[in-house]
């Protein structure tokens, strides 16, 4: 199963990661359960979820939006799918409802 | 000749195992020392604290709340890069435990000395091997010392070994806790530390530091922790290469030979007693009398614990019928119960000798020389029924069999 990976003695003593920022290789989105879906015409843009992400995979862009209100926003806000665990504190915290959690099946 | 150009001026002085472990710390000249007082090992660190305070070490001393503390200073300290020492006995010992496959698994050269203890409960300050037999499958190299001159000298030589790239492994030096931590002995250490510095020269390994960060002791999934843990096998393995090797040069500098196993009147012994620790200067002294009265018995000293000398062991047993073992720890409920007597079974086994394991000396029970007699006596008996126990012989316990 693991033949392709390096020996024993190919990794460093007692597997000391020697490469430093190499956890964003590891894709701990394969985690999730329920996958949260950031909805930007609900969003009212007051980053309580950034500010609550434990894992830091809300991202926001740069990009104009125009929302059913008419209201004009410089940014959308979007998930690192390939790291966000689907903890759902970002749904919890969000103050308008605007994150839904969808039961992600594999 | 050439040997003893080499060879470093020394001093004869009045020590105690606890102090010779003390002026050996000082000598390698450690960074940084953390311990948490407990009987019989507190002496060592009174003395350390003193050589401190006076500026005869330049070392960071932590004083902490616990042993569990203790060590995991020194883990921090050592995964920094530093030179440490720790010392413990008994429950302080088994406090550590968790931090002490953290210590090996993180390959950390951390040296620790052990004077033993026997474990609670009941409680006993005395004397066994019951704390350092727990410690068995921690991966840390393991010598045990029987005498004041060995524990200085095997302090030493602990820094030469878990601090060798091929190692990288703790180490503890264990001795009798009271029997030889309280007991002072002649030996001679060196005049000037220097030559003992060069031994320990100051080697590059991977640690925390901020210009190239590294993580250690991180979480790996099963396509990685057997690799590690394999790591830990071969470094085991290359210790006992190491210790040979740092045996010779110590030989050399220092003028003491030590062996992982040591043999005494083995020549033509058919009887041999194996034991560890302070107790084989009593074994030594009964083999002669034995001796006196016409049996060919001889005696081992098993010094090197963790990695196990296998090689050596079976080359001393070459010649022999029957081998007792004396054990001064109790595995409960163990096919037999002495913790070395089960290792030197698989062993024996193969060369076709008989392997009687004796408990003795338990929360430091005495045991001398007529006891020693007694022992052979017993096992003689059994050899004449032609009755090998697949049990230990309990010796002197009260309303035993």
């Amino acid at each position: 199963m693991s033949s392709s990976l390096p020996s024993w003695s190919e990794l460093p003593p007692g597997g000391i990661i020697v490469e430093p920022g190499n956890s964003v290789e590891r894709h701990t989105g394969d985690w999730r359960t329920f996958k949260p879906i950031i909805n930007n015409d609900k969003c009212i843009r007051c980053m309580l979820c950034w500010v609550y992400c434990p894992d830091g995979v809300i991202r926001i862009i740069d990009q104009e939006y125009v929302d059913s209100r008419g209201r004009k926003w410089d940014i959308i806000l979007d998930i690192d799918y390939d790291h966000c665990k689907g903890c759902g504190i970002c749904v919890e915290e969000c103050p308008v409802d605007a994150i839904d959690f969808v039961e992600e099946v594999k | 000749m050439e040997r003893s150009m080499l060879r470093v001026k020394q001093k004869r002085v009045a020590l105690n195992s606890n102090h010779a472990v003390a002026y050996a710390v000082r000598d390698v000249d450690v960074d940084v020392i953390a311990a948490y007082p407990i009987t019989p090992q507190t002496t060592i660190m009174e003395k350390l604290s003193e050589m401190v305070a006076n500026g005869e070490i330049d070392a960071e001393l932590i004083h902490v709340e616990s042993e569990h503390s203790a060590l995991s200073a020194v883990v921090g300290a050592s995964a920094a890069g530093a030179r440490v020492f720790t010392a413990t006995s008994s429950q302080g010992l088994e406090l550590m435990h968790e931090v002490l496959h953290i210590a090996s698994g993180m390959r950390l050269p951390i040296v620790m000395a052990v004077p033993t203890r026997a474990l609670s409960a009941p409680i006993s300050i005395w004397n066994d091997y019951s704390d350092l037999m727990n410690t068995r499958d921690t991966s840390w190299i393991t010598l045990i010392a029987s005498t004041a001159q060995e524990v200085y000298d095997s302090i030493i030589q602990a820094y030469m070994v878990a601090e060798d790239p091929r190692v990288l492994l703790p180490v503890m030096v264990a001795y009798d806790g009271f029997l030889m931590s309280h007991t002072y002995e002649p030996l001679n250490i060196p005049e000037d530390p220097t030559a003992i510095r060069e031994l320990v020269p100051r080697r590059d390994r991977i640690t925390l530091d901020i210009d190239k960060p590294v993580t250690m002791g991180t979480i790996t999934d099963p396509r990685w922790y057997y690799e590690i843990k394999y790591q830990q096998v071969k470094a085991m393995q290359n210790a006992s290469l190491v210790l040979k090797e740092t045996s010779k040069t110590l030989h050399e500098v220092l003028g003491r030979k030590y062996e992982p196993v040591e043999g005494y009147k083995m020549d033509d012994a058919e009887v041999a007693i194996l034991t560890y620790g302070g107790l084989f200067g009593t074994v030594q002294e009964a083999v002669d009398i034995i001796r006196d009265k016409g049996l060919d018995i001889g005696a081992i000293r098993l010094r090197q614990w963790r990695p196990f000398p296998s090689e050596e062991l079976t080359h001393l047993m070459h010649d022999i019928d029957t081998i007792i073992v004396i054990d001064r720890a109790i595995s409960y409920g163990a096919s037999i119960q002495g913790p070395v007597a089960l290792e030197v079974y698989p062993i024996a086994a193969r060369m076709g000798v008989h392997v009687f394991s004796v408990i003795a000396g338990i929360g430091q029970r005495t045991v001398l020389e007529k006891d020693i007699m007694g022992i052979v006596n017993k096992v003689l008996d059994y050899l004449d029924q032609g009755v090998i126990p697949l049990r230990s012989i309990y010796w002197g316990v009260r309303g035993g069999e």
